[in-house]
């Protein structure tokens, strides 16, 4: 086999990967935005139960949450089909790490801006909606690129409960043929290409959402 | 006439320093009344609790009649939330750093908080921001953003934001403190035009003695959490009573 025929099954593979990426990205982004506001509430139960969730899937390794999702949850009736899965543990590891950028940002709001908020009566939800996330979420988005870079590179664990991501794909070539060099080559690349569309694709935004008068510092590089 | 402002017997501590100790304060509706004194002497603290900014622990404080702290209230404030923001609707702030709003433009900083707080119609919020401006001077800059402004016309847009609230009592915290010298002047022309305003009550922390002099009903000295010495300001900087007075008088027009 020669590395053109490699091609479909690895394209097949990174159909795969890509899916499972930006799925777990946006309800990572979703689960990011409501644990790290849930941490700073002056709700106890809710700021605890944000706290438990974030240092559980920060502090455990991902492969061990794959198996745990994939067979021990099945014990006690609870199962997926294997991408569901995947992108269900992945979202819950992206979204505690992104709870803790989503809170940082928000703490980081001059203590100034909420005293003025506070003098002109705006509720406590108001302040945050409309004073304090505009702010925040543009110091989020350096963050926010190396975690969505971090959880593409983390979906190549899924291949390990039985998906045919593109990790999985070159494993199965691999097996076959022993072209270790090209395939895996072939397959580093592949990531490589997907990783710098996230990068470009988030820059974008950030450049986005810092152009014009209100914030006129250039985006970081 | 019933006081506006009154503090009866308010002890504020932070941790183990106490910042006003035993304090009594009372303020006419419609009066402009200078707080001066040292760093650290308390006044900044008595604009930050009127704003509920900062709790008190002891003492009784009314402010248009509403007592801040509530029966039953608790937290630091002895207070709901709904209670505070009942308060706040008749007090308003100037920052001595303006604190503007950096992703508003100037006339959506001035109009967000009577559109979201006080539910008025945003056409009719726009035209009285209009005129505030007009008022502050700024009107071609409606559509800049705070950070293309001046210290100066940023600190008149934060006046005409906490006028559109249409407060019965403007606090200002040091408003030219965080200004260029050559700026100071146009912030004071607009404050000099407020207190001209009959019914507006004005408390006013600031280190321009001069200004202080001018515009001011009432000059109250502070020292070490209390009120050493107050009065009409001509007799206040023309004939200071207490050592302390004299002292800090001599120690600010000689620098």
């Amino acid at each position: 086999m020669t590395w053109t025929q490699y091609l479909a099954p690895l394209l097949k593979g990174a159909q795969v990967t890509v899916t499972i990426s930006l799925a777990s990205i946006a309800i990572g982004a979703i689960l990011a935005f409501a644990a790290g506001i849930a941490r700073i509430s002056s709700n106890r139960i809710l700021s605890g139960i944000a706290f438990a969730y974030v240092a559980l899937f920060r502090g455990t390794p991902l492969l061990v949450q794959l198996f745990w999702f994939y067979y021990a949850l099945p014990l006690i009736g609870i199962s997926f089909d294997p991408v569901t899965t995947g992108i269900v543990t992945l979202a819950l590891l992206t979204g505690a790490f992104g709870a803790e950028v989503v809170r940082g940002a928000l703490v980081a709001v001059p203590l100034a801006q909420h005293e003025a908020a506070r003098a002109l009566n705006f509720s406590r939800t108001y302040t945050l909606w409309h004073i304090s996330m505009p702010q925040a979420i543009i110091e989020m988005m350096p963050p926010f690129g190396n975690l969505a870079v971090q959880n593409l590179k983390d979906t190549a664990l899924v291949s390990l409960i039985s998906i045919a991501d593109l990790t999985f794909q070159a494993q199965s070539l691999r097996n076959i043929t022993l072209d270790s060099a090209t395939i895996y080559t072939m397959t580093l690349l592949g990531y490589f290409i997907i990783a710098l569309f996230l990068m470009f694709v988030l820059r974008f935004v950030e450049m986005k959402l810092r152009r014009g008068p209100a914030f006129p510092r250039s985006a970081h590089s | 006439m019933t006081s506006i402002i009154r503090f009866q017997n308010v002890t504020k501590r932070f941790g183990a320093l106490t910042v006003l100790d035993d304090f009594n304060f009372d303020v006419r509706p419609g009066e402009k009344v200078t707080l001066i004194g040292p760093s650290g002497s308390g006044k900044s603290t008595v604009l930050r609790i009127l704003m509920t900014l900062e709790p008190f622990q002891e003492g009784h404080l009314e402010l248009a009649g509403i007592s801040y702290h509530e029966p039953n209230g608790r937290g630091a404030f002895k207070a709901s939330e709904k209670h505070l923001h009942k308060i706040r609707c008749n007090v308003g702030m100037v920052f001595q750093s303006f604190n503007l709003f950096p992703h508003m433009t100037v006339l959506r900083n001035i109009v967000e908080a009577p559109v979201a707080v006080l539910k008025m119609k945003r056409a009719e919020v726009e035209s009285r921001a209009i005129d505030l401006l007009r008022m502050v001077g700024l009107l071609d800059k409606k559509d800049h953003y705070p950070s293309q402004l001046s210290g100066g016309q940023q600190q008149r847009v934060a006046i005409a934001r906490a006028l559109a609230m249409r407060p019965r009592v403007l606090l200002f915290d040091e408003p030219t403190s965080a200004l260029d010298p050559q700026l100071v002047g146009e912030v004071l022309g607009v404050i000099r035009a407020l207190a001209s305003e009959h019914d507006l009550t004005m408390l006013l922390v600031t280190h321009e003695m001069r200004f202080a002099r001018e515009v001011s009903d009432r000059v109250c000295f502070f020292d070490k959490g209390r009120i050493v010495e107050q009065g009409d300001p001509d007799r206040f900087f023309g004939n200071p009573e207490q050592p302390r007075t004299r002292e800090f008088l001599s120690s600010i027009l000689n620098d």
